[in-house]
């Protein structure tokens, strides 16, 4: 049975704090809730729509160049952005892929945008982006408890 | 094969336009057009403005983990990283895989190939090829083909998801699959896993067939423009099998130069250094191969990918895309074999070989056997190579008695292509832009010839908050004259 919260964190583990997002559903995966599904890939693209069905919140989690530090909330609207720009395409245009395929709206979709500071290849987390991991993370103890809600 | 265009008598005396990055390729690419006061072009080049350090990143690690590690160099093709450095690896352990090893990689191998290369017909290109060229940017990207061709949209995603299905069966993981090792695989197919995958080929199959159809009528409906769009003669290479058929995952290389002729053929990649070197230039970043026969960049450079391989072999080993290739070559007395869009259509022949290949891979029982490992006598130098969506792969690795990596060389497909998407630019700059004003629709034709190529820029960085379209017109006396910018991201990264 498909779980009713779905975390899909973004980014490459390679590229310093790029690895964010997959690190923090890495810890909330880790926790093993029951109603929690946890997935990662390197970017989002149209196929990730399909991972949207049948689930009742929905939170994507990416690292940010220029989020405030260290995270912030908010929700997504499904979008038709220009956001074609490289392989990648943005949580808002996943959900507008998931209109178009479906016809119907998403489940309710949060974004939850760690700051980070370095993206080289090679390198590890930097102290201040694993600063704005636990940040995050406490933040998503109490999101876990009740994500509804946020969805206002 | 002249380089007409590349560097301009007096750039000094010239105004310059920037298309920074370019759109819907990966990484971080830059083109720069210098015109004259007239808006001649004189000089287009794109250049390649990060600097990647891939074998820093891999030096100093065991051998064995590099075909994991490698995968964190592109979020794009991961797998095809993942099995380069696995057959490097093989060399290193001195293995000669079993059957079920090496079925189970191609496996993942096709799957790969089918997956990026719907991404790129469906997703990055068909907005382009739908629209046109200069059609309303709003419309012109992917939520804009789902709006007008929901049906064509819909297939792309479950052929992409398909892909990625497969290799998450064969990799054991959906990203940072682990399933190719040194000497083999960590696992084969179990029977239900086999019996997914076998529900949805057929209907892989019959899409990937439909695609081929689409961009026949595409070139059909616009034969004069298809063949005509950044159209530059160059040399060949890519991997054959031993009776010169079409294989992506293993074979020699074979070399063609632009008049047909062959240059060489069935070659050992395992020394590829005696065929191919590799050239610098001050402005960009990324290496110019060429071919040590003719002796510089300036002569010896070539093509890989698509085009080539569906030209160059001597047959597809599937029957429904051996008839497509047949089709194609033969196409309007073979013009589109030269053309730059060309590749979009050989492409999609190579999806639907992709397609048939999984398919008859998932009627062979080898998929599900136990036998997968082998060993042999350790070396100390590997050589892997495929052929990636994009074009030839190469991964070369020297490791020490201490199991260390110490020496890496990657050549990726995108570096094969350096000097032809270079030389598509340049005619379409030619051809588009020579006299005219810029516009946004005009530029983008400089960015269908890349497109074409599906370069990997760099690998893998997604969303760093710099990935505006900016496009500066800057007068011999530094003034920016003309500013364009479209807004392409408003991921988090941008917020």
């Amino acid at each position: 049975m498909t779980a009713p919260i779905l975390i899909f964190g973004w980014g490459n583990p390679g590229r310093g704090d790029d690895a964010l997002g997959p690190l923090f559903v890495e810890h909330i995966e880790a926790l093993g809730l029951p109603n929690v599904e946890c997935l990662t890939d390197f970017q989002l693209q149209v196929e990730h729509a399909l991972d949207l069905q049948n689930r009742q919140h929905i939170l994507f989690v990416d690292a940010s160049f220029s989020a405030p530090a260290p995270f912030s909330t908010r929700l997504l609207a499904p979008g038709r952005d220009a956001s074609f720009s490289s392989h990648a395409i943005t949580p808002q245009s996943v959900m507008q892929v998931y209109v178009d395929l479906h016809n119907e709206r998403p489940p309710p979709c949060h974004l939850l945008a760690i700051r980070g500071e370095r993206f080289e290849l090679g390198e590890g987390l930097s102290p201040a982006a694993a600063s704005h991991l636990e940040a995050a993370l406490r933040w998503a103890d109490d999101w876990l408890k009740s994500p509804g809600s946020a969805d206002q | 094969m002249a380089f007409e265009l590349e560097t301009a008598s007096h750039p000094e005396n010239l105004k310059r336009v920037a298309i920074e990055p370019v759109s819907r390729v990966e990484g971080h690419g830059k083109v720069t057009l210098l015109l004259d006061e007239d808006n001649h072009v004189q000089q287009v080049r794109l250049h390649i403005t990060e600097f990647r350090g891939f074998e820093k990143f891999i030096e100093g690690r065991p051998f064995w983990e590099v075909p994991v590690m490698v995968q964190r160099l592109c979020g794009i093709c991961p797998v095809s990283h993942h099995l380069a450095a696995s057959k490097a690896m093989d060399q290193i352990v001195g293995a000669t895989l079993t059957p079920t090893a090496e079925k189970i990689r191609r496996l993942m191998h096709y799957g790969q190939i089918l997956q990026s290369h719907a991404l790129h017909f469906f997703h990055l290109s068909s907005p382009d090829l739908l629209f046109g060229f200069d059609s309303d940017l709003a419309k012109r990207n992917i939520v804009g083909v789902i709006a007008a061709y929901p049906e064509i949209a819909k297939k792309g995603v479950l052929l992409r998801k398909y892909g990625q299905e497969v290799i998450r069966m064969t990799a054991g993981k959906r990203v940072h699959g682990t399933g190719s090792i040194p000497g083999g695989v960590n696992k084969s197919l179990t029977a239900e896993e086999r019996a997914t995958l076998q529900k949805d080929i057929y209907q892989m199959i019959a899409w990937s067939r439909d695609a081929v159809q689409l961009i026949k009528q595409l070139f059909e409906q616009n034969l004069a423009f298809y063949n005509a769009f950044g159209r530059f003669s160059a040399h060949n290479m890519g991997l054959v099998r031993a009776d010169g058929a079409m294989d992506l995952y293993h074979g020699g290389l074979r070399a063609r130069r632009a008049d047909g002729s062959t240059l060489f053929d069935h070659f050992d990649y395992s020394h590829y250094w005696d065929v191919i070197s590799e050239d610098v230039k001050s402005w960009s970043y990324m290496k110019f191969p060429f071919f040590n026969a003719m002796g510089s960049s300036d002569t010896g450079w070539y093509r890989v990918g698509p085009l080539t391989r569906v030209t160059q072999c001597d047959f597809i080993p599937t029957p429904q895309a051996d008839k497509e290739r047949g089709e194609f070559m033969a196409f309007d007395n073979g013009s589109a074999t030269g053309a730059t869009l060309g590749y979009h259509w050989a492409r999609m022949i190579e999806m639907l070989h992709a397609a048939e290949v999984i398919k008859d891979l998932l009627h062979d029982d080898a998929i599900c056997g136990t036998e997968l490992m082998a060993s042999g006598k350790r070396q100390e130098r590997g050589v892997g190579v495929i052929e990636a969506p994009r074009g030839t792969l190469i991964h070369h690795y020297r490791v020490d008695e201490n199991d260390q990596v110490i020496r890496a060389n990657l050549i990726v497909s995108t570096t094969h292509n350096n000097q032809a998407m270079n030389e598509a630019i340049r005619v379409v700059a030619k051809q588009y832009l020579d006299g005219r004003e810029l516009t946004e629709g005009l530029l983008n034709h400089i960015e269908v010839a890349i497109r074409a190529f599906d370069p990997c820029l760099s690998c893998a960085t997604h969303a760093l908050g710099k990935m505006p379209l900016e496009v500066e017109l800057v007068g011999a006396d530094g003034t920016a004259l003309d500013r364009l910018t479209r807004n392409l991201h408003d991921s988090p990264a941008t917020l």
